[in-house]
């Protein structure tokens, strides 16, 4: 498309190495930060207007803001435990250009005054991680990383700590939990990890892709940067788009491309003699969205208006010869298994779920079943310690809502096929 | 109805109720460490991680990984070896691998295949790929097959990490080469590794 930034010349041979990086201009940005007062970084990322990508879309330069100043323990974390299904822009930016990631968090630790960072990799990523170490044992050689960079006042310490599989350790505080050595449950907030993080200090936490534009914000200029996108959206995005389209992978977008353009133009649309029956904007916990919101522009806002959430930036697309059941259904147990328990309505709501949805695949509720499930659906949002719950809550509400029809219909036709006899029809013949 | 429902010990629909702590034990205690054994390579790898870190203790996730490489699971060896490195009892450590799906609370085979069976796999076949797996590796011992929630890797659906090799997209009859190749010792699929594959936007629109 048009502005690529991210994912400009990903696939030159060599990139993830320091020396291809460097002669493309790499580390540019990072010489110039250091010339800067930490002040005016926080500022240059203000004026960018960078929202944060990795699902909340929280402005970057205000969360650094919230920083206590001056020299104390406070740390950086990189989330890179992209585990939201449907999303894998992270994994192809890591593995291809590892520098631009490192160059990133060495720029926010300055702006923050930052001396500890890790990037916390999803256990699954083993590849992707074997790469950042390379690439991170390269900048240390290389005083790119550790005492006085490059000579200036500036000192990091850099750590690639791998997971082991949890979906919950996405969530910033379970994360930062696993990454303290412990179960990855998630914290009460407030306090904030800007106030209170890990080990108990400061802690500024960012997503991947967020980290990787901050170099091009140094190289542009804030308030260049943010003519790229539309006002409140600003910059690129890279998209994952997955599911029924013929051409899946990740498409750098400029922020308010249309969702048309994205899945048709760039990933192909669904197969050959299918059409789009429903597709999530901002990965598998965002409300779903049906053929009619297909115009809609791709930008933090414009999701929101519509009822959903950019999240992500994972699209999944879904046509229409997948029954929406089997979609809510695959949805729910994965909520399932990944909720950690600690709350009530996530751990009771999740599990109720996934059998009302068996019991609607085998035929055996009635319509008003639906409604108890969007009922529960209700109860979960917003009462828990995380949004693990609402997750499941919110695309399972819309699901219903949008869907109801067909859902009533499998309802019908499962029991007709079984020949079950539920309760009320129970109750209405021995009534008679 | 009720006689669908799944039933263990008891009549009780939770399993392992009766099989009660012993109450008259008292809990272990962080391993002697001039009692425990624990192998060079495995104490040097843990104490180097925990120097990288302000309290050691965040060093127990790549420790018990690096247990369950010598071990081949998270064994009651394998924690109590951890578990004398780090100072910690092994029952903390057991309450965190339990937590985390790629540490083995129970003995499996040494080749781990993992197939993403979530949404964006399962829109394109995933369902009957695991079920490929599953008939191809019957009940061998060598082999860990699991089901697995998304791999980040939507791209290459419907795929694999097989012993950490991302592979994709798979065919079911690609379940027995891949199984074939592991067994050799041989690099699994290597033209479909997604560590080789191009940025989307340089492929054909198929």
């Amino acid at each position: 498309m048009s502005v690529q930034i991210l994912l400009d010349r990903i696939d030159e041979p060599g990139l993830n190495t320091l020396a291809v990086y460097e002669r493309r201009g790499g580390y540019q940005a990072l010489r110039k930060a250091l010339t800067m007062e930490p002040g005016a970084l926080v500022d240059e990322l203000l004026a960018s207007g960078l929202r944060g990508r990795g699902g909340a879309g929280f402005s970057m330069g205000k969360k650094a803001s919230f920083l206590p100043k001056g020299s104390m323990e406070k740390y950086l974390v990189c989330n890179a435990d992209e585990s939201e299904p449907g999303t894998f822009k992270d994994r192809e930016l890591m593995q291809k250009n590892p520098h631009l990631l490192i160059e990133g968090i060495v720029i926010a630790t300055r702006a923050a005054e930052i001396a500890r960072a890790f990037i916390y990799v999803r256990g699954e990523y083993a590849e992707q991680a074997t790469i950042l170490e390379a690439a991170v044992a390269e900048a240390y050689a290389a005083g790119l990383l550790g005492e006085r960079i490059l000579g200036s006042e500036h000192t990091l310490a850099l750590v690639v700590h791998r997971g082991a599989g949890a979906y919950i350790c996405g969530e910033e505080t379970g994360l930062l939990d696993s990454l303290e050595g412990k179960r990855g449950n998630p914290r009460l907030k407030p306090p904030f990890p800007a106030i209170q993080g890990l080990y108990d200090g400061p802690t500024l936490i960012n997503n991947v892709e967020t980290l990787m534009n901050v170099p091009h914000i140094l190289r542009l200029g804030g308030a260049e940067y943010a003519k790229i996108g539309t006002e409140t959206s600003t910059g690129t995005k890279v998209v994952s788009v997955s599911g029924n389209v013929r051409r899946p992978g990740n498409y750098e977008i400029e922020l308010g491309t249309p969702s048309r353009t994205i899945i048709f133009d760039l990933a192909g649309g669904p197969p050959e003699g299918r059409a789009v029956k429903a597709w999530f904007p901002g990965g598998s916990s965002s409300p779903i969205l049906t053929a009619e919101d297909l115009d809609l522009p791709y930008d933090f806002d414009a999701c929101a208006k519509a009822g959903s959430m950019l999240g992500s930036g994972a699209i999944i697309v879904v046509d229409d010869s997948i029954p929406i059941l089997s979609v809510a259904l695959k949805l729910a147990k994965f909520y399932k298994h990944e909720s950690c328990g600690k709350c009530t309505p996530c751990r009771e709501g999740t599990n109720w779920t996934v059998k009302m949805l068996e019991r609607v695949e085998s035929g055996e509720a009635t319509s008003a079943d639906l409604d108890t499930m969007a009922s529960v659906q209700e109860r979960i949002i917003g009462n828990c310690l995380c949004v693990l719950g609402d997750a499941m809550a919110m695309p399972i509400g819309s699901m219903i809502a949008k869907f109801r029809d067909e859902l009533e219909a499998h309802i019908e036709a499962a029991r007709a096929r079984s020949g079950l006899v539920v309760l009320p029809q129970t109750a209405i013949a021995e009534a008679s | 109805m009720s006689a669908d429902v799944k039933r263990f010990a008891g009549g009780s629909r939770v399993p392992g109720w009766d099989t009660a702590a012993d109450l008259e034990r008292d809990p272990a205690v962080v391993p002697d460490p001039a009692t425990t054994a624990v192998p060079d390579e495995l104490r040097s790898e843990i104490e180097a991680r925990m120097a990288l870190y302000p309290d050691t203790r965040s060093a127990a996730l790549p420790a018990l990984a690096a247990a369950q490489r010598l071990h081949g699971w998270c064994s009651p060896e394998a924690i109590e070896q951890v578990a004398c490195v780090m100072r910690l009892t092994p029952g903390y450590l057991i309450s965190v691998a339990t937590f985390y799906d790629m540490l083995e609370t129970k003995p499996v085979g040494e080749h781990a295949i993992y197939v993403c069976t979530n949404i964006s796999c399962s829109l394109r076949g995933a369902d009957e790929l695991y079920a490929a797996f599953l008939a191809a590796a019957g009940d061998a011992q060598d082999l860990n097959v699991r089901h697995f929630e998304c791999l980040g890797a939507c791209d290459v659906a419907p795929m694999a990490s097989v012993n950490g090799v991302y592979v994709g997209p798979l065919e079911p009859s690609d379940a027995q080469t891949i199984i074939d190749q592991v067994r050799a010792g041989s690099p699994v699929l290597e033209h479909r590794q997604l560590i080789r594959r191009p940025a989307a936007e340089t492929l054909p629109i198929t």
